[in-house]
Formats: structure tokens, C-alpha cells, sequence
């Protein structure tokens, strides 16, 4: 790859060829989305097998992050109703987290969301999640009036409002879900990339060209570190929003 | 097959980045629901369980603390009554006691006051009975040596005549030159 001069890294190196099979299934992204079920449920499942009063280190650890999701994304955001939405927000906050994380993990390193295909289906299932609460909690048709018109505003505000409403609720939400997910993702491995196959560039050339390549790896190592802070944020975002969306659906007036 | 085709030729080309694969989409929807139906049956209930049992631990405690607090307060409340009053029977008491002693004293004063008077008359009264006595018996004993020595001198007198003589006739010079 490194001939003549410096070939950056583009999207081509997001996709993969498949490792197993000739098939989509064998190829990186997929894989680790089915290593990240294995290792949350085993996870998960084994911290919290025993479930016991003083809990176990490993117990210490799965309920640690059970009840910061628990708390500061369900109860804080939902309110009295939390707890039925737990488990979805449970699974989509580890999903994520899981899934972002492997992109700073040694030899798997790639974040699997940033291939869009995982951002979307998380968010259609946010949306349909959001909707169902809503029009459960409201009926149909006062649902979607809700929405178009939001009450207590002046009629000609409609002109503006309705449209902007409707979209938000039926288009920019899911968009805007999976978009700011997969672009912080994407962004994020591209800029280690750059790093990384920079330094491995200039390992190629001259002396000096060599000591200066320890700068790009140490960027890169920096970076990393970096990319670790904003992929907790993007997971913790992505379920934020999920239940303040569901939040919103609850509540009497949108 | 369309998804082998796509893979490749992304890997050439490199595609748009923000077109999804539906393949993808369908893995991410598949593998979500499988890991939420996994954490939602196995995990999320033990969890709460957890919770609730820690939550009734905790509480149960609380209110066992709390009573045992009560009690201890009830007790402490029913000692301090307790202590209390037995502090102000033992002052009682030993105000009792006082009077008692100064009372027990003044008897004892007065008893051997009484005594000593007693002893002291009695005393007196014997002394008196016994000179009395000595009184007596010395004019009893002065009469018999007065007697003694009268008949000792009436006999001498018998004896010698003329000593007699002598003491008539001094005696009756003494009584001359009296006059």
C-alpha cells in the first residue's frame, strides 16, 4: 500500500473482505457484533447469576453498570415508569458501549458502529420503541395530533410548527440517532488511521523520517485514549436520548 | 450474492460510508434482539432481585435500628426515673439518720448526765455516812481514854497522897492568882 508517496486512509478502509466465507456475515464488522453479544451476555449474566445482598467483585462490577443505567438513564430520565424500559435501555447502552470500545481494544480495534447498518437498526428500534410507548399511552390519533399540534401555541405558529414537528418526531430523531453515532465512530477510527499509517509511512523513508514516525504513533496512542473517552460519551448519548425520547412519548404533552 | 459483490467492490473503490448495507442492518437488528432477549430473561431480573432484596435488607435493618433505639431510649428514661428517685430516698434517708444520731447522742448526753449526778450523790452520801461514822467512834474512843485517863489520874491520885496534895494546892494557886 505504501508505494511511490502516502496513500491516506478512506472509507475503503472501513470495509473488509470477508475473514470467513465469501458472504457479508464473515466479515470484521459482523463478527464483532457477534463477539459482543457473547462477551455482554456471558457477562452480565454471570455477574449477576448469584445476585447476592453483598455482591461478588464480578457482581460488584455487572450491577455497577446495570445501576448507572438503572438510574441516570431510567429513572432520572423516565420517571415513575422507569422500570419496564430498563432491559431496552440496559441491552442498547451495553450494545453500544460494547461495540464502540472494541475499537480501542489491540487486534480487534475497529468500532463496529461505524459501519452505519448497526447505527440504523439500534434506531429503528428506538423509534419503534418511542412511537409504541406514545400511541399506547395517548391512542393513535391523539398521538399524532400531539405532535402536529402541539397545544398552547398560536394558530398561525402552525404554518412553521407542524412541519417542523413532524419531521422531527418521524425523520430527524432516528436520522440525527444513528447519524451522530456512526459519524463519531467513523471519524474517530479514521483520525487513529491516519496516525497510525502515517507513522508506518514514515518508517519507510529516511532516518529522520523514522524518529519523527515515533510522534505519529505517540499521537495515535494519545488518540486512543481519546477515542476511549468518546466512545463511553456516544454510548451514553445514544441510550440518553432513547429515554428521553420514550420520556417524551410518556409524557402528557409533548 | 449482491452483498459478496457490494463488499468487493466497497473494498476497491472505497464507497460512501453513510449508504448502510442492508445486510448490516439486519445482523445489528438480529444480534440486538438476541442480546436483549438474553439480558432482559437472564440478567435484568436477578439484578432486580438483587435490588429488592438489598432494598428490604436495608430497610428491615433501619427499622430494627430504630426500635432497638426506642427501646434503648425507653430504658435509659426508665433508669435515669429510677435513679432518680433513689437518690432522693437515700437524702431522705440520710436526713432521717442524721436526726436520728443527734437525737440518739442527746439521749446518751442526758443519760450520762444523769448517771454521773447519780454516781456523785451516792458518792457524797456514803463520805457523809462515814465521817459520820469516824465521828462516832472517835467520841466513843475520846470518851473511853478521857475515862481511861481520868481513872488513871483519880488512881495516882489514891496512890500518892501527897502528889494529890501538890496538884490540889496548884490547882487551887492557879485559881488564886485568877482572882
Amino acid at each position: 500500500m505504501a508505494g511511490d508517496g502516502f496513500v491516506p486512509p478512506s472509507s475503503a478502509d472501513f470495509f473488509f473482505h470477508p475473514i470467513f466465507g465469501t458472504n457479508i456475515l464473515g466479515t470484521k464488522p459482523v463478527l464483532l457484533v457477534g463477539l459482543s453479544v457473547v462477551l455482554i451476555s456471558v457477562f452480565f449474566i454471570a455477574s449477576s447469576r448469584k445476585a447476592a445482598i453483598v455482591p461478588s467483585r464480578l457482581q460488584f462490577a455487572g450491577e455497577g453498570v446495570y445501576s448507572f443505567v438503572r438510574h441516570s438513564l431510567g429513572e432520572e430520565v423516565i420517571g415513575p415508569e422507569f422500570l419496564k424500559f430498563i432491559p431496552f435501555l440496559f441491552t442498547l447502552f451495553t450494545f453500544v458501549l460494547c461495540n464502540n470500545i472494541f475499537g480501542v481494544i489491540p487486534l480487534l480495534q475497529f468500532p463496529t458502529m461505524s459501519h452505519i447498518g448497526f447505527p440504523i437498526a439500534l434506531a429503528i428500534f428506538t423509534y419503534f420503541v418511542y412511537h409504541t410507548v406514545g400511541i399506547r399511552r395517548h391512542g393513535l390519533v391523539k398521538y399524532i395530533k400531539d405532535i402536529c399540534f402541539m397545544p398552547g401555541v398560536p394558530k398561525y405558529i402552525y404554518v412553521i410548527l407542524t412541519p417542523v414537528e413532524f419531521a422531527t418526531y418521524f425523520i430527524i430523531r432516528p436520522a440525527t440517532l444513528s447519524l451522530r453515532l456512526f459519524a463519531n465512530m467513523f471519524a474517530g477510527h479514521l483520525l487513529l488511521l491516519v496516525f497510525t499509517m502515517g507513522g508506518k509511512y514514515l518508517l519507510t523513508s529516511t532516518i529522520l523520517m523514522k524518529i519523527l514516525s515515533i510522534f505519529s504513533f505517540g499521537f495515535a496512542v494519545g488518540l486512543s485514549f481519546f477515542e476511549l473517552g468518546i466512545e463511553c460519551l456516544q454510548a451514553y448519548i445514544f441510550t440518553l436520548l432513547t429515554a428521553l425520547y420514550i420520556a417524551g412519548a410518556l409524557a402528557d404533552e409533548h | 450474492m449482491s452483498n459478496n459483490l457490494w463488499v468487493l467492490a466497497a473494498s476497491e473503490a472505497g464507497p460512501s460510508p453513510v449508504i448502510p448495507q442492508p445486510a448490516e442492518i439486519i445482523v445489528g437488528l438480529v444480534a440486538f434482539s438476541i442480546l436483549f432477549f438474553l439480558l432482559r430473561t437472564k440478567a435484568v431480573p436477578k439484578f432486580e432481585e438483587a435490588y429488592r432484596e438489598r432494598t428490604n435488607a436495608i430497610q428491615g435493618g433501619l427499622e430494627r435500628a430504630e426500635k432497638a433505639q426506642l427501646e434503648a431510649e425507653s430504658t435509659l428514661r426508665t433508669y435515669q426515673a429510677q435513679l432518680a428517685d433513689a437518690r432522693g430516698e437515700s437524702a431522705k434517708m440520710r436526713e432521717e439518720a442524721r436526726t436520728e444520731g443527734a437525737a440518739i447522742i442527746e439521749e446518751m448526753r442526758a443519760t450520762a448526765q444523769e448517771e454521773a449526778a447519780r454516781i456523785t450523790a451516792s458518792a457524797r452520801a456514803s463520805i457523809e455516812a462515814e465521817r459520820q461514822q469516824a465521828v462516832n467512834s472517835l467520841l466513843n474512843e475520846v470518851g473511853t481514854i478521857a475515862t481511861s485517863l481520868a481513872s488513871k489520874i483519880v488512881g495516882e491520885a489514891l496512890e500518892d497522897q501527897a502528889r494529890q496534895s501538890r496538884v490540889v494546892e496548884r490547882f487551887l494557886a492557879d485559881l488564886e492568882e485568877s482572882k
